[in-house]
């Protein structure tokens, strides 16, 4: 009889257990996917831009002849950014690809006839919308990195958590928080 | 860190539950002084059964005009103000800032943008479900504005939406509403009671039940409707706030919206289709009686003045750089505990277009896109004659009639 006891009260203190570790183990997939969803709003937004950059290129060379350097800097930072893997890398190759962008709007400034082409115009609203995209989006993208990484960080969820990565930041500073040239996106 | 504004949902709800007691009272008041007052000679002569019929009468109007403006709200509203639907090709930079700000508010879901022709700059929000949201925005506003403090006034209609403002402020304008509606019932019926000398009705000594709860119910109607507009006007002030807050949160560049409120204060132009069933969703008040000019007690919005000076005193840009900016301003508190507990610091960033107002030539440019994108969204056709070079945009109820260009008489391609 006793034994009866015992043996069930086991069974369901182990029970228990699993059922714990089940929804542990949930939660951190859960917490993968977020994380995966969140990166690929901005990947979206990233590969939009580098889609962008020859278009502007393309448009401006006519204009500005004597800044082949500029444009050479603005598409070999895109090409750099297009090769980066994760946000880990992605991250430094972008913030380069703003500056470039950056010092390229700030040249322009020089050509009323470029900037008085329509389609110059649309690309630059393009590109700047998608410059704050990819910012808003970092937030929410660095918000779930972290709760993941706190929740596989924690006992005892870090005992079965050997299978899951740790996410990484994606840290680009914005174009506007730098000593930049000042832009008129306007 | 985007949470909802909690603590001040309870606030709101506190607010909503009180309105609802006033309706609730407002219904038994007029079940007393409408219905046959308790016969003298039975043995229970209160008021309770004509109060109970009253109040139920109350729920039961607001109960179908709720259900009406749930199913029809949104497409009523966006009609009444005359609102067309734009796609991004109409309007990029507008359709752009609230793909932004969709994303930085984590809404989930792109609302659907509407354009207003209407020189007076203003814009308002509707959808009482996330789902099915809609932000509207004026010509006015759209030529105007630079596109930092475009992208202030999106996140706050987007912050109304995201904080639920919508379905809040249709629920209490709805009781507000039925409150009146039921007052009016109740003074006419006593005019009329008074014109015919009680005839209807048995006159006073005949009936039993106390004759101060009579005139109490009588005080009650005529003062219902007052107490109920001066709460959900309140109401709809700390909204406002609370938007503004948000917005900031969202562009972390409060200065965008303050100077767009600027302008907006600026201009003297009224907007032509007022409704103050729509007033607590523009981003300034578009209704602007004689009484909510000489007092605040009675305008949906904050004083504008006052909404600049805290957005630009901000020292960051997260709520609870809001909240001691707010204080610093007014001498009062305006965000939940909870919201505060949990918000994190955010850091201002710098301006997107390096602040610069806008200079007559980007002015004109910027009036011409707002009203072609409000004209290609009303099915107006763009054809140029090819004789003359004239762009001519056509509305489409004149499109079989058009057979010649105005300016030269050439005969146009149709």
């Amino acid at each position: 009889m006793i034994l009866i006891a015992v043996a069930v009260g086991l069974l369901v203190v182990v029970a228990i257990v699993v059922i714990y570790f089940v929804g542990v183990y949930n939660g951190l997939i859960r917490g993968r996917n977020e994380v995966e969803n969140a990166w690929s709003q901005i990947d979206v937004q990233l590969k939009r831009r580098h889609d962008l950059i020859p278009n502007l290129v393309e448009t401006a060379k006519g204009y500005m002849n004597h800044e082949a350097e500029t444009l050479e800097k603005v598409t070999q930072a895109r090409n750099m950014a297009m090769g980066a893997n994760g946000p880990a890398q992605a991250g430094p190759a972008e913030a380069t690809l703003s500056r470039a962008v950056t010092g390229f709007f700030g040249v322009a400034e020089n050509y009323p006839d470029l900037k008085a082409n329509q389609n110059f115009l649309s690309l630059q609203e393009e590109l700047s919308s998608t410059e704050n995209k990819i910012s808003f989006s970092r937030q929410a993208y660095n918000d779930a990195a972290m709760r993941m990484n706190n929740k596989r960080e924690v006992f005892p969820a870090n005992l079965i958590a050997g299978g899951f990565q740790k996410a990484e930041m994606f840290e680009i500073e914005l174009a506007t928080e730098r000593e930049a040239p000042k832009v008129s996106f306007s | 860190m985007f949470e909802q504004i909690r603590s001040n949902q309870r606030r709101s709800v506190f607010v909503l539950a009180g309105m609802f007691l006033l309706l609730v009272m407002t219904g038994a008041a007029l079940g007393i002084v409408l219905l046959p007052r308790p016969d003298a000679f039975a043995e229970d002569t209160s008021y309770l059964p004509q109060m109970a019929l009253g109040a139920v009468g109350g729920l039961l109007l607001w109960a179908i005009l709720w259900l009406f403006s749930y199913w029809q709200g949104d497409a009523v509203l966006l009609r009444m103000a005359g609102a067309r639907k734009i796609e991004k090709a109409d309007h990029a930079m507008l359709f752009n800032v609230v793909e932004e700000m969709t994303i930085a508010s984590q809404l989930g879901r792109l609302p659907s943008v509407y354009i207003v022709e209407d020189p007076s700059p203003n814009a308002f929000a509707t959808g009482r479900r996330q789902k099915n949201a809609s932000v509207a925005v004026t010509t006015g506003l759209l030529s105007m504005l630079t596109r930092d403090e475009l992208q202030g006034v999106v996140a706050h209609e987007i912050a109304h939406i995201k904080n639920r403002d919508v379905a809040l402020m249709t629920t209490a304008g709805i009781m507000v509403g039925s409150i009146v509606v039921l007052a009016d019932m109740g003074r006419r019926a006593l005019w009329y009671g008074m014109l015919g000398g009680g005839g209807r009705r048995r006159s006073r000594d005949s009936g039993g039940g106390h004759p101060i709860v009579f005139v109490a119910a009588i005080v009650f109607v005529v003062l219902a409707p007052f107490l109920a507009q001066l709460l959900y006007l309140a109401l709809s002030r700390r909204r406002e706030y609370l938007a503004d807050a948000s917005a900031a949160v969202f562009t972390r560049y409060p200065p965008g919206l303050a100077m767009a409120l600027q302008k907006i204060s600026g201009t003297e132009v009224e907007l032509a289709n007022q409704s103050s069933v729509t007033a607590p969703m523009y981003i300034s008040a578009p209704v602007r009686s004689w009484l909510s000019k000489a007092s605040n007690w009675f305008s949906t919005h904050p004083p504008i003045e006052t909404r600049i000076q805290v957005l630009q005193s901000m020292s960051g840009a997260g709520y609870k750089n809001y909240e001691s900016s707010y204080r610093s301003v007014t001498r009062r508190h305006v965000i939940g505990e909870q919201t505060l507990g949990a918000a994190q610091p955010i850091g201002l960033r710098g301006p997107d277009d390096g602040a610069h107002g806008l200079d007559a030539r980007e002015l004109q440019q910027q009036t011409r896109q707002a009203s072609n994108a409000y004209l290609s969204a009303a099915g107006y056709q763009r054809i140029s004659c090819s004789n003359c070079g004239a762009t001519l945009k056509i509305p489409p109820s004149m499109m079989k009639r058009m057979k010649a260009c105005p300016r030269c008489q050439a005969p146009l391609p149709v």
